[in-house]
């Protein structure tokens, strides 16, 4: 059912908007602050915005890669550290916590997290995270120090795998409007062919990204049976050591009858335990839904768990998250950095390797708050926030202007001195119209959801029940929501404001 | 036989009540010895808690299959090594990429003076007009080796051809 409407966007979104950037950065030769101002100078607006963008998504972005690798680095044990509870003080059992709730979600919640129960305790930074995302950030930088050479544009970007790297999901995962494409296309030669590269991308992303649902689905499936048979499991137990019932008597099947009928003839030892007795149910474990990043770390680590050698699975998954979450990176800190080494006032003055080095030492000091004990919840108010809505009207604003302010005749034009032919009329039809309205509707609907839900709440770890709860916002969380999307959504109207009063200014 | 204390008791001893549906029973250990007087419960806690691998294995059960009350098992702690492993393998990694950083820049910076000096040396050279590097494709013409080339036989001098001043 879901991926119908998933076709249907990526056809009618995905693949002529990644066409259109890719294009405008192979024309313009310039990142993305720079193409745009080519384009029309009232845009100028645009680019900084995605440069924002992409600045506020390089700066929790990298705490993904830090988690990965301090999960690669425990995969080097047996058994593996979430596999089994750590025992309480006087070691006659597992811990409360670690009883509640699996084995996994414990080792991510408290043992990598260390997660306070609500925002406003934020607690002290961890060390060891702190190890980890220092250490992310060197080899983000190490690998964009000999990156693109800002002179002689090397020609290993014209490759499609290594833009690949670069994406998750459909339409932020092609990296639309963060103006990283933008950025990685303006390397290319003018005559690449990024018509074919654009379609190539997208399939392909589009593949793995099924490919990789379906994995998680199954694992995920797996996870809620095994989870509720074990809580009937322990239920069953209870109420056979409570009734001296024989052995086998009670089973899954007749489990709501026999409760029934222990709680009519016993009625009073019954309430004794029924605070105990827990309802198990499928639906729940289901709806238990581990939010988005806890996902790849609980779901897979589970899965990897029950493997023979899970050392070995484990590392290699781990590599694999690395190098998907590190060519993200990569990606993201393209586009920051393209601006300013191909802006004169900063590149002539320090070189390469110092502005790069700033970029990141920056984006490492503001990601520590992400080590913190709330640093989680912060997380997912940059993951939620600071993209969506930005992104949104980035998109629609590039599609018009290049449509329509640009003129898409002398847009064609320029296609065919690149690629050696006219874009034929699916293209136009999507550029001129489809996707404008699709844009305009996604981020109405957006827009309404949110001024209907009133205000915003959040998922918060409660350790003494072993599970999610929600809670709402404090005033200032709503504040730094606030700033976030209006950040990069200002810059569009500002650019233009400032550009008409400085023409202004000229003409008098 | 269980020893409890200095007291060796025999199976007629211990005696059974309460038996019920569910392999649960009470039990209590009487001291022939001393005119059948139950042995107090701390006792036979503490005999218990002693041998729980012998009672254990004579059910052919575990800690886990097989429960008393009251006593909890303890669970043995799993191994931990002196140094968290995870630190080994994150010095080794940041070592690494370390050395690569610092190998990049060093390099970097190595060209970048080269360059400079080249650069500087030829402006040098043509300031004090000594020595014009005359550059023919792109290579220097000190560089070429005139004597290595071939020489064209449509150009080798045909003096007759040319009329003589």
């Amino acid at each position: 059912g879901f991926l119908i409407p998933y076709f249907i966007m990526l056809i009618a979104e995905g693949m002529p908007l990644l066409y259109l950037e890719l294009a405008v950065g192979q024309r313009m030769r310039r990142g993305s602050i720079g193409a745009w101002k080519i384009i029309s100078p009232y845009l100028c607006g645009v680019g900084v915005a995605s440069v924002i963008v992409s600045f506020f998504l390089s700066m929790y972005y990298n705490v993904i890669n830090a988690w990965a690798f301090w999960y690669l680095f425990h995969s080097f044990q047996d058994p593996l550290p979430w596999a089994t509870c750590p025992l309480n003080s006087n070691r006659t059992g597992y811990e409360d916590e670690c009883e509640k709730t699996s084995s996994t979600q414990y080792f991510w919640y408290r043992q990598t997290l260390n997660i306070s129960p609500s925002l406003e305790a934020s607690g002290n930074v961890q060390w060891e995270q702190a190890l980890c995302l220092t250490l992310a950030w060197l080899v983000v930088y190490l690998c964009i120090l000999r990156g693109t050479e800002s002179t002689g544009k090397l020609e290993q970007l014209s490759n499609p795998k290594t833009w690949i790297s670069a994406a998750t999901q459909i339409f932020f995962s092609l990296g639309l409007g963060f103006g990283s494409l933008i950025a990685f296309a303006s390397y290319n030669e003018p005559t690449n062919n990024c018509e074919r590269h654009a379609i190539i991308v997208s399939l392909i992303n589009s593949t793995t990204s099924i490919f990789a649902s379906i994995v998680t689905f199954s694992i995920y499936g797996f996870k809620a049976t095994f989870n509720y048979e074990s809580c009937i499991n322990k239920v069953i137990l209870l109420l056979l050591n409570a009734f001296d019932l024989e052995e086998g008597s009670l089973t899954a099947d007749n489990l709501n009858e026999m409760k029934d009928y222990l709680m009519a003839t016993h009625p009073q030892e019954y309430a004794q335990l029924s605070p105990q007795l827990k309802n198990c149910s499928l639906e729940a474990e289901l709806d238990t839904a581990v939010q988005g990043t806890g996902l790849a770390f609980i779901v897979y680590s589970e899965a990897i768990k029950n493997m023979e050698v899970p050392q070995l699975y484990s590392v290699l998954y781990f590599v694999m998250l690395l190098m998907l979450g590190i060519g993200s990176m990569l990606g993201n800190t393209a586009a920051i950095l393209t601006p300013l080494t191909d802006s004169r006032v900063i590149a002539t003055r320090f070189p390469k390797e110092v502005i790069s080095g700033v970029v990141c030492f920056i984006n490492c000091v503001i990601g520590l708050i992400f080590t913190m004990e709330a640093g989680n919840y912060w997380f997912d108010i940059f993951n939620d926030y600071a993209a969506t809505l930005s992104l949104l009207l980035i998109v629609l604003v590039e599609t018009i202007a290049v449509c329509y302010i640009y003129g898409i005749r002398r847009f064609e034009k320029d296609l065919y001195t690149m690629i050696g032919r006219k874009p034929n009329w699916y293209w136009k039809i999507m550029w001129a119209f489809a996707s404008p309205l699709l844009i305009i509707s996604l981020f109405i609907f957006y827009l309404t959801d949110y001024i209907l839900t009133g205000t915003l709440q959040y998922q918060a770890w409660d350790a003494t029940q072993g599970q999610l709860v929600t809670k709402d916002y404090p005033s200032y969380a709503l504040a730094v929501i606030g700033l976030l999307v209006a950040a990069s959504t200002m810059c569009i109207p500002l650019g233009a404001l400032v550009t008409f009063i400085r023409k202004r200014l000229k003409r008098e | 036989m269980l020893i409890i204390g200095l007291t060796i008791c025999r199976i007629s001893d211990v005696l059974l009540c309460n038996v019920t549906d569910r392999v649960s029973f009470w039990f209590v250990v009487t001291d022939s010895s001393q005119n059948m007087t139950t042995v107090p419960g701390s006792v036979v806690e503490a005999a218990i808690r002693m041998n729980r691998n012998r009672i254990n294995s004579a059910f052919l059960l575990s800690d886990k299959t097989l429960q008393f009350l009251k006593i909890t098992s303890t669970l043995s702690p799993p191994v931990e090594p002196s140094t968290p492993v995870w630190l080994i393998v994150f010095g080794v990694v940041l070592c690494l990429i370390v050395a690569g950083i610092v190998f990049l820049v060093v390099a970097g910076i190595q060209q970048r003076k080269k360059k400079n000096k080249e650069s500087t040396e030829r402006e040098n050279l043509e300031e004090k007009g000594e020595v014009t590097v005359t550059v023919e494709n792109g290579i220097p013409c000190e560089a070429l080796d005139l004597k290595a080339g071939h020489i064209n036989g449509v150009f080798a001098a045909d003096d007759e051809r040319f009329t003589s001043l």
